[in-house]
C-alpha cells in the first residue's frame, strides 16, 4: 500500500499528496502524521493537495479530523493548492473545513506558518 | 396504390389551382403576419407536392410516423421552424395545416356524393391524417421555440459573468441579474479558475446588479465564499444597497464571517490596505 511521505523542514512538517487519495492511504496518513507531530514536536503542518483532483466526503472528513488532531497537538495546519473542482465538491458536500487554514500555494502557506510561528514566540 | 390513397390522390389532383386557392383562403382567416402571408402559397405548394408523393408511394395513411411520410414531415418541420423564427403564433402555424381540411373534405364529398358511407369513412381517415400532421407541426414548432429560449439563456449566462482583474492580486466579479443555482455555479467556477490562474489572494463579488437577495441567493453567496476560502484566498462582498441590507437583516440571514462593503470602491480600498498598498495624491 502507498504511504504518503512526510518531510520535516525545520519546525514544520511538509506533506505533498501526489496520488489519488484512497480511503486506506488517507487513514494511514492520519496515523503517520499524528505520530510524526508527536515525535518531532512540529509547530506547523503544511499539506499540499494541488495534485488532488477528486475528493469524496471521506477524504474531506479526514482532512477535517487531521486539522483537529494537529490543533490538539499544538501544530497549525495549513492546506494549500486546493483545486477549484475540489473546493466546489467540498462545499456541495457541506464540508466547509471551518478550523482549517488555507493558502493558494506552498510559498504562501509557508509564509502563513512563519507569521503564525512569529506571533506565537511573542508570547 | 391502395384505394384510399388513390381516392385522396384524385382529390388533390382534380383541380390543384382551385384546391390551393381554397386552402389559402381558409388559412388566411387566422393570419395577421404579412411576411408569412407572402410565403404561404409557396409553403402550401411544397406541402401538397410532398403529400402527393407520399400517397403515390403507397404510404399508410393511418401511420404518419412511417418512413414514406418522411418528406412531408421534413416540409412540416421546416415550415414550423421558419414560422417560429418569423414570430408566428403556434395557433396560426397549426391552423395553416388544419385549413387543408376545407378543400380536402369538399373534394371528397364531390367525388363520393353517391355513397355517403364511403364518404364518411374517407373523411374520417383524411381527418385523422391531417390531425397527425398538425400535431407534428405543433411539436416541432414548440421544439424550435424551446431551442431559441435555451440558446438565449446560454448567451445570457455567458454575457453576465465576467471576472476582471482590479489590481495586482485582486479579482472582481460583478454580478448582474437574479442569482439562481446555475448562475452561481458558473460564477463560482470561473472565479475559482481565475484565482488559480492569476494566483490572486483576494476576490471581490459585487452584487450591485442583483435586484433582490433572499435566503436562497444568500446561501449561494455563502457557498461561493466558502469555496474561495477553501482554496486559500479571501473574499469581500460589495454593492450591498440600503434596501438589500434591510432585507437581509429582516430575513435574519447570517452573513457573519463574510466581509461586506457598501460599494466596490470601499471593497477595493480595503483590498489595497490588506495587500499593504497605500494610495496617496501628490500635494499640488
Amino acid at each position: 500500500m502507498d504511504r504518503i511521505p512526510i518531510l520535516k523542514m525545520g519546525r514544520y512538517l511538509l506533506v505533498t499528496i501526489q496520488v489519488d487519495l484512497l480511503d486506506q492511504t488517507a487513514l494511514a496518513l492520519q496515523d503517520d502524521l499524528s505520530e510524526r507531530i508527536a515525535a518531532t514536536a512540529a509547530q506547523g503542518v503544511l499539506i499540499d493537495i494541488s495534485a488532488l483532483e477528486i475528493v469524496d466526503s471521506f477524504v474531506g472528513r479526514i482532512l477535517a479530523s487531521i486539522s483537529g488532531i494537529s490543533a490538539i497537538m499544538g501544530a497549525t495546519l495549513v492546506v494549500v493548492g486546493m483545486q477549484p473542482a475540489v473546493a466546489i465538491t467540498l462545499v456541495e458536500l457541506g464540508l466547509s473545513l471551518d478550523g482549517v487554514r488555507t493558502a493558494l500555494d506552498v510559498e504562501r502557506g509557508m509564509a502563513l506558518l512563519n507569521a503564525d510561528g512569529a506571533s506565537r514566540s511573542d508570547h | 396504390m391502395k384505394p384510399e390513397n388513390a381516392r385522396f390522390d384524385n382529390v388533390l389532383n382534380a383541380a390543384p389551382e382551385q384546391f390551393l386557392k381554397s386552402w389559402l383562403a381558409e388559412a388566411a382567416l387566422s393570419l395577421d403576419n404579412v411576411s408569412i402571408a407572402k410565403t404561404a402559397p409557396h409553403d402550401a405548394q411544397e406541402l401538397l407536392a410532398s403529400l402527393q408523393e407520399a400517397l403515390r408511394a403507397d404510404a399508410d395513411v393511418t401511420r404518419f410516423d412511417d418512413a414514406k411520410w418522411s418528406r412531408t414531415r421534413t416540409v412540416l418541420s421546416e415550415l414550423s421552424q421558419s414560422r417560429a423564427a418569423q414570430g408566428a403564433s403556434a395557433g396560426e402555424t397549426n391552423y395553416f395545416v388544419l385549413a387543408i381540411k376545407k378543400p380536402f373534405f369538399a373534394g371528397l364529398r364531390q367525388a363520393l356524393d353517391a355513397n355517403p358511407q364511403a364518404a364518411f369513412d374517407a373523411v374520417l381517415a383524411a381527418s385523422a391524417l391531417i390531425d397527425r400532421m398538425a400535431q407534428w407541426t405543433a411539436t416541432t414548432y414548440q421544439r424550435s421555440r424551446e431551442n431559441v429560449i435555451q440558446r438565449q439563456q446560454q448567451e445570457l449566462l455567458e454575457l453576465s459573468t465576467p471576472v476582471v482583474k482590479l489590481w495586482e492580486g485582486v479579482l472582481a466579479a460583478p454580478m448582474i441579474g437574479t442569482l439562481d443555482s446555475s448562475r452561481t455555479q458558473l460564477v463560482m467556477e470561473t472565479l475559482l479558475q481565475r484565482i488559480v490562474e492569476t494566483g490572486s489572494e483576494l476576490a471581490i463579488i459585487d452584487i450591485t446588479g442583483v435586484p433582490t437577495v433572499d435566503t436562497l441567493v444568500a446561501q449561494h453567496l455563502l457557498k461561493t465564499v466558502t469555496a474561495i476560502r477553501l482554496m486559500g484566498a479571501d473574499c469581500i462582498i460589495s454593492g450591498i444597497r440600503p434596501q438589500i441590507a434591510q432585507t437581509i437583516v429582516q430575513l435574519g440571514i447570517d452573513l457573519q464571517g463574510i466581509v461586506t462593503k457598501a460599494t466596490l470602491a470601499d471593497a477595493l480600498s480595503l483590498a489595497l490596505k490588506k495587500g499593504g498598498w497605500a494610495v496617496s495624491r501628490p500635494v499640488r
